[in-house]
């Protein structure tokens, strides 16, 4: 009997409106307004990458000992280094990565001794053609520059 | 009027791979008698990418973050299977604090895998509602993940021997908050669904699959559990320390698709209740096991499985000795149970193949690999 008023009068879909009537309130709207409002990406978050510079002098703090090209598993990552003849030690002349072949997994971060190379929070990557996607080391050293839009 | 007026002869159509409800590039060809399906045929492979050769080309911690790319929607639980595998190779003891937080990671991914289930399945069967609602919930979950690791859908979260990062600060009061919010909103996807007529008249009796025939084609997870048999490797064969936390398997009675839409929204209260005791006893302690830097395991094979939310994932992995691995071969639970299609869509109508092959929940990165 109960069955069949519930059958009757659609309690079983009434219900379920129900929910959705009540998600219609003000209160409940969660749009971002992307590109004038960015949204902050954890303190972790596997972005774009960036090597670091000692900001006292302005020099690199890559060593070019090559670990981040080796613990790389796209190889994306070309390391070019001279050796001083004065003080005997490798600099790096060149650094090249390949966004467009990253897939963000934060190996060479790992595997970078003196936290020079960093994926941080900058996650606006795009280009407008493919050349764009290969960094060199300006680029990595000062970050992508994304457009600011105010409205 | 003579009797061949309505006899129909058989039509051959292909579904997919650009369908919308076959949950990517699966194409099904058809053997249609009107509206009856008499035979199916799966295609696949729309989506391969040699995960498997890729692995024999990369060392083992290179490999870690290509294996999250299979099931992009549990990359968690895929990670954690070949790490398992590689340190039972290795002999390697994974500390106690990392086990607690593995265990909360991924049965936080089998939350999430199982709400994209719930909201496609039912974007395919008509009810658009909840697809908007399981976003919601699962970007708690991303949110932390994103807070973990750094990523939010290929996480690359666990390391062979342990985890890499530390927990951050207030991860015990997210992954608690992140609780209470997702279990009041099952009960609400409960009552939009469950009893609806709609719902019950579209999933009751479409696509039995009894235990036997389970069994037969080696179904595991929750369609294997629908089908009333109590198999959860979690119970079966405990890893990561899961014979410590109480919960109980779900299981279902006419293995239906009705009974797997329920078995799965139990498992996600169950996953809750893993995640409720799970969080309250996370040792201190290290989190990186004596795993070696460069990883050489010694010359052998391994076979370990764990359970996926879509079920048994297993690697198999045959070390030749070199820091890369001579073979690996995944065991893809979506790709198993996807062998079933055809002995369940035999006889039904094409809009109820549309509800089998949701009922599955295949993603296609892993079924093509």
């Amino acid at each position: 009997m109960r069955k069949l008023l519930r059958a009757i009068f659609l309690i079983d879909l009434i219900e379920g409106l129900w929910v959705t009537f009540h998600y219609q309130r003000p209160k409940y709207m969660c749009t971002d307004q992307y590109p004038t409002e960015r949204p902050k990406v954890a303190e972790r978050y596997r972005g774009a990458p960036r090597l670091n510079i000692n900001p006292e002098n302005g020099e690199t703090l890559c060593i070019a000992c090559n670990l981040c090209a080796l613990a790389c598993p796209e190889k994306l990552i070309v390391v070019g280094s001279e050796r001083n003849e004065k003080t005997r030690r490798k600099e790096l002349t060149t650094f090249t990565y390949d966004i467009s072949r990253c897939m963000f997994c934060g190996l060479c971060e790992d595997a970078c001794p003196v936290d020079a190379l960093e994926l941080t929070q900058d996650f606006e990557l795009a280009s407008y053609n493919r050349e764009g996607a290969i960094w060199d080391r300006q680029m990595l050293e000062e970050g992508p520059k994304p457009t600011e839009y105010k409205y | 009027m003579p009797d061949t007026f309505l006899d129909s002869t058989e039509l051959v159509i292909n579904m997919g791979p650009q369908h919308p409800s076959t949950h990517g590039v699966l194409r099904v060809i058809l053997k249609l008698d009107g509206e009856k399906v008499t035979g199916t045929e799966c295609v696949i492979g729309y989506l391969h990418r040699g995960v498997e050769k890729i692995g024999e080309n990369r060392t083992y911690v290179q490999f870690v973050p290509y294996v999250d790319r299979m099931d992009y929607v549990a990359s968690v639980s895929n990670g954690l299977g070949f790490c398992l595998a590689i340190e039972k190779l290795l002999s390697v003891e994974v500390p106690p604090r990392a086990q607690v937080v593995r265990v909360i990671l991924t049965e936080l991914n089998r939350i999430a895998s199982h709400l994209i289930w719930l909201g496609t399945h039912c974007l395919d069967i008509g009810a658009i509602t909840p697809l908007f609602y399981v976003m919601r919930e699962r970007e708690e979950i991303l949110n932390i993940y994103e807070k973990y690791c750094g990523a939010r859908l290929t996480t690359h979260a666990f390391r062979i021997g342990g985890l890499e990062y530390e927990l951050y600060d207030g991860f015990e009061q997210e992954v608690e908050a992140a609780c209470d919010f997702i279990a009041p909103k099952i009960d609400e996807y409960e009552r939009l669904l469950t009893g609806n007529r709609i719902w019950v008249g579209r999933l009751k009796g479409i696509g039995v699959l009894n235990a036997e025939d389970c069994k037969q084609y080696g179904v595991t997870g929750p369609m294997l559990r629908a089908a009333g048999v109590k198999w959860d490797l979690r119970k079966a064969q405990p890893y990561s320390g899961y014979e410590q936390y109480e919960f109980e398997i779900p299981t279902g009675e006419n293995g239906d698709t009705y009974d797997r839409y329920l078995v799965r929204i139990e498992e996600m209260r169950q996953s809750i209740r893993i995640i409720r005791q799970a969080v309250e006893r996370i040792p201190t302690g290290p989190i990186m096991g004596k795993a070696p830097k460069v990883i050489k395991p010694p010359v052998g094979e391994v076979y370990v499985s764990i359970e996926a939310p879509k079920g048994e994932l297993g690697y198999f992995v045959v070390s030749d000795g070199s820091t890369q691995p001579y073979r690996v071969r995944v065991r893809p639970p979506s790709f198993i149970n996807l062998q079933a299609l055809d002995k369940m869509a035999r006889g039904s109508l094409v809009a109820d193949l549309v509800a089998i092959i949701g009922t599955i929940d295949i993603v296609l990165g892993e079924v093509d690999r």
